[in-house]
């Protein structure tokens, strides 16, 4: 074949290793990508319809169903807008064991992906049980860390799917001190192992794959952030995340239950490399010498550097889950009494995937008028797309529909979509013309 | 189909809901490994294996029936079983997004999606064992991992587990919780909620939300008739019962009987005025 002249389609059925369901459709004519479309054909299931009517306490409990993989971001943005509507204000100790409960899902979601979805791509394994049998001390080290974030989600909510424990103005129960201290002990060794972590990832066999993309992300005064924070680019947004609407837009693309979104009529990027992009001076000074020991560095224009960022975000959850816990003692009220009212309010987190936004309007009785929800899966779906086309087109589209998908499948892994938020891929069509 | 020597085959089917379910297997540890030692998994999108067609002993359904695709899908894959258990709130009660049931579904896609004609969506959401037969049914939002594991290790040693679908005051007692009703006056959904989460929420201070579904011979309407003899609105007992296993017999019914009362008090309000 020409490769220059190459004509053809290309569709990925079903995409693997993904959490929810999506395809990969591509069109090449004369070697060139003509059309090319990620498909997300998970049912929509209307959440912001069905909270219409609800209190606040079911918005907490609801949101978190939105995403199995990551309900605390969910009730965190959703408790944060609430408040604000509410005028309540969360003690320091309220915040400070929301971020450890955050720092949890950090580790969960990021060491599943790293471990089970992402990794076996760049060792040419097709699951991370085959993965194993070569590198078992690699897989049950992640398996540890994943484990040791949903225990630390335990902690605080019960469960680690759909946890139980976030109410409006605090925690419905404040862990008790021994319970503390027996996590605090698997929590400096899952630090080490995090160290060890981040040079294994580094150490991949990482394609080069430089592109120009914004990166979007939260901005803290002092520290990495996951909680609160104003939304920032690295070309100059800063804004106030009730300001969103104003910059951002969501609309239908017709290929998709997912919303799409853009940034001043652009796509943009949001997650673990954005963050990091963002935000590498509020890195700890300890984990900055290690990056520069390791010759790693951000900021990263190549999206297979996620996998490394998501390391690196680990061990911040980590080396945070100790510090903020350091002195602990359980709050004798862990929560606020909060007053019945009305009134709009906006809550915006750093989800594992990245900015999570929530927008309530609440009546007098403070029950759901209207609710908004914008999550960072639909948000990186045009620039996944963009991502796609350029990255094929790099990689060659002269290869075969299964060396293609193969790499397609790994590109949207960058990304780690969490499509039932968003709305599960891997379904791969190219057509050639 | 089967030889004595082959190891067992299972797969993890997902429909709509929030991949939470599938955590249960996700979440394992080093059981996931054992696990994949011992038996084939054949399919297992978000793990990596992709064989929708396979021949399996045991397929694990998560999700509801949502699209029009969704039950031609359903009828292969239980063809394809030996046995055919559904994990979760989603699957066995059609999720939270059964509330949709309850509502004009073209109006709510309408309200979302600025061009409705492109979402294929059905007008209910609805539990697995509506289209096709079911073997076993574990409930919870999430299903609980060990309860999965455990069913897991039955089925694959031939026999249906039994489970547990006493309420959650049962747990409670042998847990030592504090009664959050006794107690606190909380308006908990423990006495007609099935067990299986080891009783989170009264341990954790704050009433039960039913997302275990409906306890062996619970008495909903008495429950009911007692949240709203101590002063919660008729709408609210309604909104209790009608929340993520909303779908489930006793508390669908139980719950649109309390909205309705709601709707007639309104009506006659306006009557009078």
């Amino acid at each position: 074949m020409n490769h220059d002249t190459r004509t053809g389609e290309i569709h990925v059925p079903i995409l693997a290793r993904v959490e929810g369901e999506g395809a990969l459709d591509i069109r090449i004519e004369a070697g060139r990508i003509e059309a090319l479309t990620l498909r997300i054909f998970e049912p929509p299931r209307l959440f912001e319809k069905l909270l219409e009517g609800r209190s606040s306490q079911d918005v907490i409990d609801s949101v978190a169903r939105i995403c199995g993989i990551c309900p605390v971001a969910y009730q965190m943005s959703a408790v944060a807008a609430i408040e604000s509507i509410l005028g309540v204000a969360p003690s320091p100790w309220v915040e400070a064991m929301r971020r450890v409960m955050y720092c949890g899902e950090w580790l969960q979601s990021h060491s599943l992906h790293i471990h089970l979805l992402a990794a076996p791509d760049f060792l040419g394994y097709d699951s991370a049980p085959a993965m194993a049998r070569d590198y078992p001390d690699e897989v049950r080290r992640g398996l540890r860390l994943q484990g040791l974030g949903n225990a630390i989600i335990r902690t605080f909510g019960g469960r680690s799917v759909h946890p139980v424990g976030i109410c409006p103005g605090g925690f419905f129960h404040a862990p008790d001190s021994a319970a503390m201290q027996a996590l605090r002990q698997q929590l400096v060794t899952g630090l080490e192992e995090a160290r060890e972590l981040i040079a294994w990832t580094a150490g991949l066999p990482i394609p080069e794959d430089d592109q120009d993309f914004v990166s979007v992300s939260l901005r803290h005064p002092s520290d990495y952030p996951i909680t609160a924070g104003r939304i920032v680019s690295d070309r100059g947004l800063d804004i106030a995340p009730a300001d969103f609407e104003e910059r951002f837009r969501e609309f239908q693309v017709p290929h998709s239950t997912a919303l799409h979104a853009q940034l001043d009529g652009h796509p943009y990027l949001v997650g673990p490399l954005a963050r990091l992009n963002n935000n590498l001076d509020r890195l700890p000074e300890a984990l900055r010498q290690r990056l520069d020991d390791l010759g790693i560095h951000f900021p990263s224009r190549n999206m297979f550097h996620s996998i490394v960022a998501r390391a690196v975000e680990m061990h911040v959850a980590l080396a945070e889950a100790l510090r903020l816990t350091e002195d602990y003692a359980p709050a004798g009220e862990p929560h606020a009494e909060t007053p019945v009212r009305g009134g709009v309010g906006v809550g915006c987190t750093e989800a594992p995937r990245g900015i999570l936004w929530h927008r309530y309007a609440l009546d007098g009785d403070a029950r759901v008028a209207e609710a908004r929800i914008v999550p960072p899966t639909s948000q990186n779906q045009a620039r996944m797309e963009e991502d796609l086309a350029a990255s094929l087109t790099r990689f060659g589209l002269e290869r075969d529909d299964d060396a293609l998908r193969l790499h397609g499948e790994m590109v949207i892994r960058n990304y780690d979509p969490c499509i039932s938020c968003a709305t599960h891929f891997l379904d791969f069509h190219a057509v050639r013309k | 189909m089967t030889t004595a020597t082959r190891r067992p085959r299972i797969a993890v089917h997902k429909f709509s809901s929030c991949d939470g379910c599938q955590l249960a297997f996700l979440n394992l540890g080093e059981p996931l490994l054992a696990l994949a030692e011992t038996v084939d998994i054949l399919h297992f999108a978000e793990a990596g294996p992709i064989d929708e067609e396979a021949e399996v002993d045991i397929a694990f359904v998560e999700g509801s029936v949502a699209t029009s695709q969704d039950a031609a899908r359903l009828h292969g894959i239980r063809q394809r079983s030996r046995y055919l258990v559904t994990i979760g709130a989603c699957a066995t009660a059609g999720g939270i997004q059964a509330l949709r049931n309850l509502h004009d579904a073209d109006e709510w896609v309408s309200g979302v999606y600025a061009q409705p004609e492109h979402i294929d969506l059905l007008a209910d959401s609805t539990p697995i064992a509506e289209s096709v037969k079911v073997d076993l049914e574990l409930w919870g939002c999430p299903v609980s991992g060990e309860q999965v594991l455990g069913a897991t290790k039955s089925l694959l040693a031939g026999h249906l587990p039994r489970v547990d679908h006493s309420a959650v005051c049962m747990e409670c007692k042998r847990q030592q919780a504090v009664c959050v009703m006794v107690a606190k006056g909380q308006p908990c959904m423990g006495p007609v909620t099935s067990t299986g989460c080891g009783a989170i929420c009264p341990r954790w201070q704050r009433d039960c939300y039913a997302c275990y579904g409906p306890a062996v011979q619970a008495n909903v309407s008495a429950l009911a008739t007692h949240l709203a003899d101590t002063g919660m609105p008729a709408d609210e007992v309604a909104r209790r019962l009608l929340f993520i296993n909303g779908h489930a017999e006793p508390f669908r019914r139980e719950g649109l009987d309390w909205q309705a009362r709601v709707i007639t008090r309104q009506g006659s309000e306006e009557e009078q005025g």
